[in-house]
């Protein structure tokens, strides 16, 4: 590609596209008004490299259910959302970036590991975690920051048990998985972060091979398939997605709570919600919100624009989220609403493998946090609050909340 | 109403056994979708067209 090509016209949108002015829990505005006007749209990605915008919620399930847009970020032409991603990616793709049969081979062995009656049956336990952090959150103080003290220790002690990883390092990997997903670390800084993760886990699954637990490490060492380092990276995937989003989907979930007092109140009132509830929250709020990034294999015609073979494509699930051919009053928060038909996980064969998890950990913790903190409030002003437009994943930094 | 599941599609996230439990349950060794009851009561239509719906892969075709 010549660097004539590579240079947006100034009036293009760029993706990531930044979230400010406008109202921190809806798509950032020029997606949003992309929406609007064009389900397909020309966008440029932050390096100059043109790409496309699907923004329905149709245009979106049809490009990520169809093999003729590839997950492949080996692939010539596909579009990455930072410079550390593409980093990344060249150095050790995982099963995401991955297309069948390739993926789904790697996928398997992980499915039973997260099914429905599986992750269920953790409830009991997942419970037992969110009360013991509430205690040591509430005892002796009326204040703390949500985000360190809860939202983000619970789903991250869930996924080293799960994985047989120490919980005593987690300062280490959380670090890491911070700067993997931060939109401005240079691809030198996401590389190292890379490859400590990786070597901490291959390190991890040698010491498995030799002591098993009955952590997903030991058994995919067990499985005998794979090499120490490729377990690694699929660690490594389950690591950070683990943690991330799971925490901030519920740091952020309770200040959109908190800013929706009717909301809130509807739920407390009648906590049997909580399941609708926690299908809205991922609706309206949808933490991936720079877009599902896959290429085009060969043209396809969508929504009257012809994208050619090798043309990069970003489903942007979070307005396909407030689509309101699907959504009545899409940008509205309704806890009472069936919001079941939201992309919040993605859609096709890369959906979410973890969501049955994710669900019993956002369900856990927000109701124990309503029921425990009758009082729960905002410690600083909502202007205060920092929002966090720089990481692949949205949501807060810090929540200060008292009671 | 008949269901089918493609076992060969489905990739296991388990939507379907949350939208329509007493329809479609996991198998054990794999969270491979499987069909508990392929021609269901009426009262359970609805919920198996939401699961048919949300199924990422499309794998539940659903005949009436
Ligand atoms: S929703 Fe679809 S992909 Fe998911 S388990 Fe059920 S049949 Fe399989």
């Amino acid at each position: 590609m010549t660097t004539a090509e590579r240079t947006a016209p100034p009036d293009t949108l760029t993706v990531p596209a930044s979230r400010a002015p406008g109202c921190p829990f809806d798509p950032a505005p020029a997606v949003a008004d992309a929406a609007r006007t064009e389900p397909i749209t020309r966008a440029t990605l932050w390096d100059g490299t043109p790409c496309w915008l699907v923004t329905g919620h149709q245009d979106v399930r049809t490009v990520l259910g169809d093999p003729r847009f590839s997950a492949d970020g080996l692939r010539p032409g596909f579009p990455f959302l930072t410079a550390g991603a593409r980093e990344v990616i060249g150095q050790k793709p995982t099963f995401i970036r991955m297309d069948d049969p390739g993926h789904a081979k790697l996928r398997r062995m992980l499915t039973a590991e997260f099914m429905v009656k599986k992750v269920e049956a953790m409830r009991p336990e997942v419970q037992h975690l969110a009360d013991d952090l509430l205690d040591r959150m509430t005892a002796g103080r009326n204040s703390a920051d949500l985000v360190r003290e809860f939202a983000l220790p619970l789903p991250s002690l869930v996924i080293c048990l799960l994985l047989g990883v120490p919980y005593e390092d987690h300062e280490f990997f959380q670090e890491r998985s911070g700067i993997l997903l931060a939109l401005r670390s240079t691809p030198a800084e996401a590389k190292a972060a890379l490859d400590e993760l990786v070597e901490y886990l291959t390190r991890l699954a040698q010491a498995k091979r030799e002591r098993p637990d009955d952590g997903i490490i030991s058994r995919l060492v067990a499985r005998g398939e794979l090499s120490d380092g490729e377990i690694a990276s699929m660690g490594r995937l389950l690591l950070v997605a683990g943690h991330e989003t799971t925490a901030n989907m519920t740091s952020l979930g309770t200040l959109a709570l908190l800013r929706n007092p009717d909301q809130l109140a509807r739920l407390r009132a009648e906590p049997a919600l909580i399941k609708g509830a926690v299908e809205e929250l991922l609706r309206y709020l949808t933490i991936v919100h720079n877009g599902v990034p896959r290429v085009a294999t060969e043209d396809v015609v969508l929504g009257g624009s012809t994208i050619r073979a090798g043309e990069g494509v970003l489903c942007m699930i979070n307005s396909a989220n407030r689509d309101a051919t699907v959504f009545p009053e899409a940008d509205a928060l309704d806890v009472a609403r069936d919001a079941r038909r939201h992309v919040a996980f993605g859609f096709g064969v890369h959906q979410c493998l973890g969501q049955p998890l994710a669900r019993v950990e956002l369900q856990i913790a927000l109701t124990t946090l309503l029921r425990r903190l009758p009082d729960l409030r905002l410690a600083i002003p909502y202007e205060e609050v920092p929002f966090r437009g720089d990481m692949q994943i949205y949501g807060v930094h810090s929540l200060p909340v008292a009671w | 109403m008949r269901i089918h599941a493609d076992q060969e599609k489905c990739c296991g996230a388990g939507s379907c056994v949350l939208a329509a439990p007493d329809v479609f349950d996991q198998r054990e060794e794999d969270g491979i979708v499987v069909v508990l009851d392929p021609a269901p009561p009426a009262a359970l239509h609805d919920a198996v067209r939401e699961a048919a719906a949300i199924c990422p892969a499309a794998a539940i075709t659903v005949t009436d």
